[in-house]
């Protein structure tokens, strides 16, 4: 472990092909589950994303009347970027795209760029349904970004650094997960509700005929799915340097650690997506802030006395 | 608003910094030359969604102009701030703005002359002031930060130190209390919220409020 390196920006190529394959994979995990509960193929499902990937491909733009396409166009652009922004502070091993002194605070920005798109996303196309959407993921932001704000600050007090790779180095043997389980139970919720699919984020659901989704087709729709689905991805990466201990870990090398760990908890948090019940935005509001706020601020609380008490 | 700020940044600018490189020097000002356009834009267009957003790209220009001077902590939390507070803005303003709700195309701009004379006069002033105050030369390099931390960790906390002084510790008590009252004042003022669902002691015998 120690200090990472950083490396010049054409890997950033490597690291969006990495985000690609892992996006497929948890997308054809999803699908595989989907099928298998509804009792079709579970191999047949899992190849839904590629099945998707070619029907977009070919599908000609649908388009609304009236509709903003600039700022669709930019939502739709921001869901490629957003994850790649985040992946960027993110350490593989030793080596890291922007070695960032304050890593976990862009993270964080990204993460709050997310409401942006989304909410432009259900703008952009002028329809009903689409413009709901947008809405609801704000009122849904209400409830999962400040406890995630606070479970993102406990690692970081207890590296005493906002430098992703100094917090990776600062759990030799007892990665923080250990001892600071809330803020990481408070971490996977915010990632499950910014990744914009699953009952934890609404905006895209069924109830509402796909909200930001519903008027989005072709090459549109398909960046979309694929960006929000590098957003799980993107969420599980960062995790590891914050809480799963970076690439720490017996025979394998550091940077294999990282992508085995992060498949490990994307796939994780897929299945466990699956199993939570539908949260309305104002019943989320509640459980945000009168569960999870306050147990993340007792995480913190936590750390925190455990940081001077080790001084 | 957006253009204040950038005159502000503007300020910063003009302090020398010891290693400020030509690069350094080029991206601050390119930035604030797109701080600027797209806060003006912002009463071109005629859509509150893309007054909105251009607002939020103009202050993301403003902080990273920041990060580019080195303050890495304020500039990612300026971005981090602004890109909450227009998405929260925009709905408020598609709400609030326009005749009934403002999704219809509609102008950012009324009160035409008055405007223009208020925006003028600020401006001129803010712009003599820049010009004639004496601004100190920086004397030294900033002091170092806590054990470990970079040089925009060292410039950050003594800005902060700075700014605030002795009162850092008040301020950091009483930003809780002020969050805690105003999350306090929107639960009790809320008319469906779960004092009005479950009745005043939370338990939904008694009937607290309206239904």
């Amino acid at each position: 472990m120690g200090d990472v390196v950083q490396v010049a920006v054409p890997w950033v190529l490597l690291a969006a092909v990495l985000l690609g394959v892992a996006a497929l994979g948890v997308t054809a995990l999803d699908g595989a589950l989907a099928a298998r509960a509804a009792g079709r193929s579970a191999s047949v499902g899992a190849q839904h994303p590629l099945v998707e990937t070619a029907r977009l491909l070919r599908q000609r733009r649908r388009t609304t009347v009236a509709a903003d396409t600039l700022l669709r166009h930019v939502a739709v652009g921001g869901f490629v970027v957003a994850p790649l922004l985040m992946v960027a502070v993110v350490p593989l091993g030793e080596w890291v795209l922007a070695d960032a002194s304050v890593g976990v605070v862009w993270f964080n920005a990204v993460d709050v760029l997310v409401w942006v798109l989304v909410w432009l996303a259900g703008w952009g196309p002028n329809a009903a349904w689409s413009l709901t959407g947008g809405y609801r993921f704000l009122a849904q932001a209400m409830a999962y970004e400040l406890p995630l704000m606070f479970a993102l600050t406990a690692p970081a007090v207890a590296a005493g650094s906002l430098r992703v790779g100094d917090v990776a180095a600062a759990q030799p043997g007892l990665p923080h997960v250990v001892w600071m389980p809330v803020a990481f139970v408070v971490y996977c919720t915010g990632v499950l509700a910014f990744s914009v699919r699953g009952p934890l984020s609404p905006a895209g659901g069924a109830a509402i005929s796909g909200g930001v989704l519903a008027e989005l087709s072709g090459v549109d729709r398909l960046l979309v799915l694929a960006g929000r689905a590098g957003l799980l991805v993107a969420g599980a990466a960062f995790a590891v340097p914050l809480f799963l201990g970076g690439g720490s870990g017996p025979l394998l090398p550091g940077w294999l650690w990282v992508l085995v760990k992060t498949a490990l908890l994307a796939a994780a948090l897929v299945v466990v997506r699956r199993r939570l019940p539908d949260v309305r935005p104002e019943r989320f509001l509640a459980l945000g802030w009168t569960v999870l706020l306050p147990a993340a601020l007792l995480q913190l609380l936590v750390v925190s006395v455990v940081v001077v008490v080790r001084s | 608003m957006s253009l204040a700020f950038s005159e502000m940044s503007s300020v910063v600018l003009e302090t020398p910094l010891p290693d400020l490189s030509v690069l350094r020097g080029v991206a601050v000002t390119a930035l604030g030359v797109v701080a600027v356009v797209t806060g003006a834009l912002v009463f071109k267009v005629d859509s509150m969604a893309r007054a909105t957003y251009l607002l939020a790209a103009s202050f993301v220009a403003v902080g990273a102009a920041v990060v580019a001077l080195h303050l890495d902590y304020v500039g990612v939390v300026v971005v981090l701030m602004m890109l909450m507070e227009m998405a929260v803005m925009g709905v408020f303003m598609v709400m609030l703005m326009g005749m009934n709700p403002a999704l219809m195309p509609m102008s950012m701009v009324h009160s035409k002359r008055r405007a223009l004379v208020a925006a003028g006069a600020s401006f001129v002033v803010l712009a003599v002031g820049i010009l004639l105050v004496d601004w100190p030369q920086r004397s030294s390099v900033p002091p170092e930060g806590p054990a470990g931390s970079t040089e925009g960790g060292a410039t950050t906390y003594s800005l902060g130190d700075a700014l605030m002084g002795d009162h850092m510790l008040v301020m950091m008590v009483v930003s809780p209390v002020m969050l805690a009252t105003i999350v306090a004042g929107v639960v009790l003022a809320q008319a469906q919220g779960r004092y009005a669902r479950l009745g005043d002691d939370l338990r939904g015998t008694t009937q607290g409020g309206r239904r």
